[in-house]
């Protein structure tokens, strides 16, 4: 999002005085049932875990030790990095970055297609690409599985034109979660890119034309330097909920593409779960994401200027 | 235009955009086209046939569907009701509230939601309910889902908020209305587009809603998604596409309402 | 004088609507030439069809003896200085300007070297670091105007590069613009829809109404010699009477103003006897000492500084403006009063209807 929009009220229309009770219950709810909570978890990751599952309410460090060190399989020989979990959290990051990427190839025509449509049309080819963003994330995960399995239709449609003529294994890899992800997040970059490019000026592209450069050189040059914060926007609102995605890689992936989102849904699964280490990683996955985000912020207000 | 002289055409770029659709509605509409499959193996096509959608409101497990759309649907309209009367009060203050304090605050916190990973969201959650020592169910769903449609049914009624000029307010109040009067016969009218998007919106959340709810429903209950995810985790039936089509359909005439709201209001600007 | 740019029976449509309706102008050599006209007149359309961002529905272009119509704007040797600047926000002002060179495959130091001359040129050196956004209306223009001149066009098109302008502004940049072009020797189309301004740059001056070219000429005969009343209304203030010419001979006309008094003016080509429209300027007309031409009752005179407005009615109820020099020897007639003018010599202009 944006920043704040400012539009100062008017002494006259008498808001001004009530601003703040008025915002007061969504202070309440989201300072009371996100804030409070977040703070707890990040409580909880230096608790003790409760062989019931659940945590005791001692002080320790061993959520964050057991993400980042190794004491050998019995705990007794000297710490050395743990490479496992970083090993996810790495793997995680590349799976969000390539689908970023995924979408980024595609969804930059699409917005630049739709963006460039008469007026009178634009809604509707914007309406038609929300649509499926609004069905039900799970559905459509649940429908990009039935369509990929072994006797799929995919599969099915391909053998019978005789293309292949043994199913593709596309379930339970890398690619099936690559696909899963650009397929729950496409509209996030399709729609900011969409938002820019509505507001480019063409005359720009005119006058780079006019200036001996070609089509392309002028979408290179001109276009993407300045729809860039669109595409940057875009590109975030794909990456940061792709990082701790979790139904893409459960339904579509198997044990060889395990993520952040799945790790942590381990840890709260009945008594074999590990709260405090959840927490921690939770944490963990919460300051890389926080990083990001401040990342952008800075890079955005570096430019205004 | 011919193509050389239109700066707004590169080759190659509606094809991808027809690319773009075809991915996106492919797999909904193989998954709404087997559901009327009347073979009971998920594979081979034998005619077509309602008998699944017969099954999830009469079949063995139509029970457990029935309680879980019950739960689904009535979370949904207490979560978004409630979401989008303090959204509302929200984007009062935000839009006509001038610069008051704590002003950037009020506009990073109502965007928290939207910024936090949704499993970090789940997570602390379950942490918050289980450290007061509230029980997990109906109420704990219902209150996580307020908390994370208030961003979604903000963003319509602050749009709309910000395209209705403060001249509508001054001119009624210049005519001796109160606060609230200009409020309720000025206001609130042109605001209603805004106010109901945004309230369709905020039900489609919270009725989507998978991860939060699965970490915060406790063992008791169901709601559609988490049962349907259940179910998958069973391998896919047919019912369950019956189930699938029948949550797209509601999606999609919820997400035309709310489109034709705002329509409706842009002419009424 | 060679032909820069040769127009030859332009049309443009868009669907139904024809911006240019089969237009042919020939433009010299280091001319400056101005298209002139009101909004939707079509003069834009046909600058971007010489541009290359409009194709032609119909017609030919022609720079320099070539047909450019099938070429892409980026393969015509022509640059144009857009309405809004349209300076590329990303790149500094040095970056804008070499830009065109750059996409020409020109050499950096070189590039360099002449983007410094275009910014000394404009009297922007000083500000080849700065982005866009640093610069005001004015400045941003002058380095629209270097960024269009770096290529070393054959032909520079400017779109009403002067109306976002103060006014101030303005007429300083008419001045620099009209310098430029004969230091230049560049070949300037000028687009605008400020007659004062046409007037006061332009070599020639074509006049163009609802998509055809109305009429073509100097400023000095545009202005004293309009063909049309569209011109003549169009271009400063004129007062168009009805007339009866009677006879015409020797490319003279004898006609007869409203009220009965007799001139001889010249004749348009072709004219026949009959009923016509005479044009006169304001200025052109003066208070009688003897025997008056038009005589017109007095409704008020209004003051302007350098001269006097007389607002005034023939006996069958037109209008006649009349404006006289602000001397202490004039002595301003009451309102209501009945007064003499007298037409100058030649000042009465035939009209084509």
């Amino acid at each position: 999002m944006a920043a704040a929009p400012d539009t100062s009220g008017s002494v006259a229309t008498g808001w001004r005085s009530l601003a703040v009770p008025l915002m007061l219950p969504t202070w309440l709810v989201i300072g009371l049932f996100l804030l409070v909570p977040v703070a707890l978890m990040g409580v909880y990751s230096v608790l003790t875990k409760d062989f019931r599952g659940g945590v005791v309410w001692e002080f320790s460090l061993a959520a964050y030790d057991q993400f980042f060190v190794t004491r050998g399989l019995f705990g007794d020989e000297p710490p050395q990095i743990e490479w496992t979990y970083i090993a996810i959290f790495w793997r995680s990051i590349w799976q969000a970055a390539l689908a970023t990427l995924l979408c980024l190839l595609i969804g930059f025509p699409t917005a630049w297609f739709i963006a460039t449509r008469s007026p009178r049309h634009r809604a509707l080819w914007v309406f038609l690409i929300t649509v499926p963003y609004w069905v039900n994330l799970l559905i459509r995960t649940v429908s990009l599985r039935f369509l990929l399995r072994d006797q799929g239709p995919l599969n099915e449609g391909l053998m019978a034109i005789g293309v292949i003529d043994a199913p593709l294994r596309i379930i339970n890899t890398d690619v099936a979660v690559q696909l899963g992800l650009f397929y729950s997040y496409l509209p996030f970059m399709v729609l900011p890119i969409y938002a820019a490019v509505e507001r480019y000026n063409f005359a720009l592209s005119e006058a780079a034309r006019d200036l001996y450069a070609g089509p392309w050189t002028t979408l290179r040059e001109i276009v993407l330097p300045v729809v860039k914060p669109g595409i940057v926007a875009g590109c975030i609102l794909v990456f940061v909920p792709s990082l701790g995605a979790f139904l893409a890689p459960d339904l579509l992936g198997g044990a060889k593409t395990y993520m952040i989102g799945s790790l942590i849904d381990e840890q709260f699964r009945g008594s074999m779960g590990n709260w405090p280490f959840g927490a921690a990683v939770a944490m963990i996955l919460l300051t890389l994401v926080l990083l990001v985000l401040l990342w952008q912020a800075r890079a955005a207000g570096r430019e205004r200027r | 235009m011919a193509a050389r002289t239109d700066m707004r055409r590169y080759a190659g770029f509606g094809l991808t955009t027809a690319l773009c659709l075809t991915i996106l509605y492919v797999p909904l509409a193989v998954i709404a086209v087997y559901s009327f499959n009347d073979n009971r193996s998920i594979t081979a096509w034998s005619g077509f046939s309602l008998r699944w959608y017969a099954d999830v409101f009469t079949g063995p497990e139509a029970p457990i569907f029935q309680a879980a759309a019950w739960n689904s649907l009535s979370i949904a309209a207490l979560a978004s009701t409630a979401a989008t009367l303090i959204a509302l009060s929200a984007a009062v203050a935000m839009t006509r509230g001038g610069r008051f304090r704590g002003r950037g605050a009020s506009y990073a916190l109502i965007s928290l939601p939207l910024m936090v990973p949704e499993i970090v969201t789940a997570v602390a959650t379950l942490v918050f309910f289980t450290a007061i020592g509230v029980r997990t169910g109906y109420g704990t769903i219902l209150v996580a889902h307020i908390t994370f449609c208030i961003p979604f049914a903000y963003l319509p009624i602050a749009a709309r908020m910000q395209g209705i000029e403060e001249s509508y307010e001054l001119a009624a109040r210049d005519l001796y209305a109160s606060r609230w009067q200009a409020f309720r016969l000025i206001l609130l009218p042109l605001m209603m587009p805004g106010i109901i998007s945004g309230w369709l919106l905020a039900f489609i959340i919270s009725l989507d809603d998978f991860i939060i709810t699965n970490f915060v429903k406790g063992a008791g209950m169901e709601t559609l998604p988490t049962a349907i995810f259940g179910s998958v985790k069973q391998g896919i039936k047919p019912n369950i596409m019956a189930i699938s089509t029948l949550m797209l359909l509601v999606s999609v005439v919820f997400v035309t309402l709310s489109y034709l709201a705002n329509r409706i209001g842009q002419k009424t600007r | 004088m060679r032909q820069a740019i040769g127009i030859d029976r332009v049309v443009k449509r868009y669907g139904a609507f024809e911006a240019l309706k089969g237009v042919s102008l020939s433009i010299a050599d280091n001319e400056f030439f101005t298209l002139l006209g009101p909004s939707g007149c079509g003069k834009t359309t046909l600058l971007r069809t010489i541009a290359g961002f409009e194709d032609v529905t119909a017609g030919a272009i022609a720079l320099y003896g070539e047909n450019i119509a099938a070429l892409p704007p980026e393969k015509r040797p022509v640059n144009t200085v857009f309405q809004q600047y349209a300076l590329f926000p990303h790149m500094t002002v040095r970056d804008n300007v070499a830009f065109g060179l750059r996409m020409q495959g020109v050499a950096l130091t070189e590039r360099r070297a002449r983007a410094a001359e275009m910014l000394e040129l404009v009297h922007l050196s000083d500000f080849a670091e700065r982005l866009p956004t640093q610069l005001s209306g004015g400045q941003q223009q002058r380095v629209a105007l270097a960024r269009a001149l770096a290529p070393r066009p054959r032909v520079l098109l400017l779109d009403e590069p002067l109306s976002a302008l103060d006014l101030k502004l303005r007429q300083a940049m008419r001045v620099e613009l009209k310098q430029l072009q004969e230091t230049t020797g560049i070949t300037f189309v000028f687009v605008t829809h400020d007659q004062e301004e046409a007037l006061a740059m332009s070599d020639r001056i074509a006049v163009m109404s609802n998509g055809e070219v109305q009429q073509v000429g100097d400023p000095r005969t545009i202005y004293e010699a309009p063909v049309n009343r569209f011109v003549a209304d169009f271009i400063g203030e004129t007062n168009v009477l009805p007339v009866m010419v009677d006879a015409v001979a020797d490319g003279r006309a004898r006609i007869t103003l409203p009220g009965g008094h007799v001139l001889t003016t010249d004749a348009l080509e072709g004219l026949a006897p009959g009923a016509h429209h005479v044009s006169i300027r304001p200025e052109r007309l003066s208070l009688a000492t003897a025997d008056a031409d038009l005589t017109v009752r007095v409704e008020r005179v209004i003051y302007l500084g350098t001269d006097l407005q007389l607002l005034a009615r023939l006996a069958d109820g037109t209008p006649i403006v009349t404006r006289l020099q602000n001397s202490s020897r004039n002595e301003l007639p009451p309102a209501g009063a009945d007064v003499g003018l007298t037409v100058e010599a030649g000042a009465a202009r035939l009209l084509l209807d």
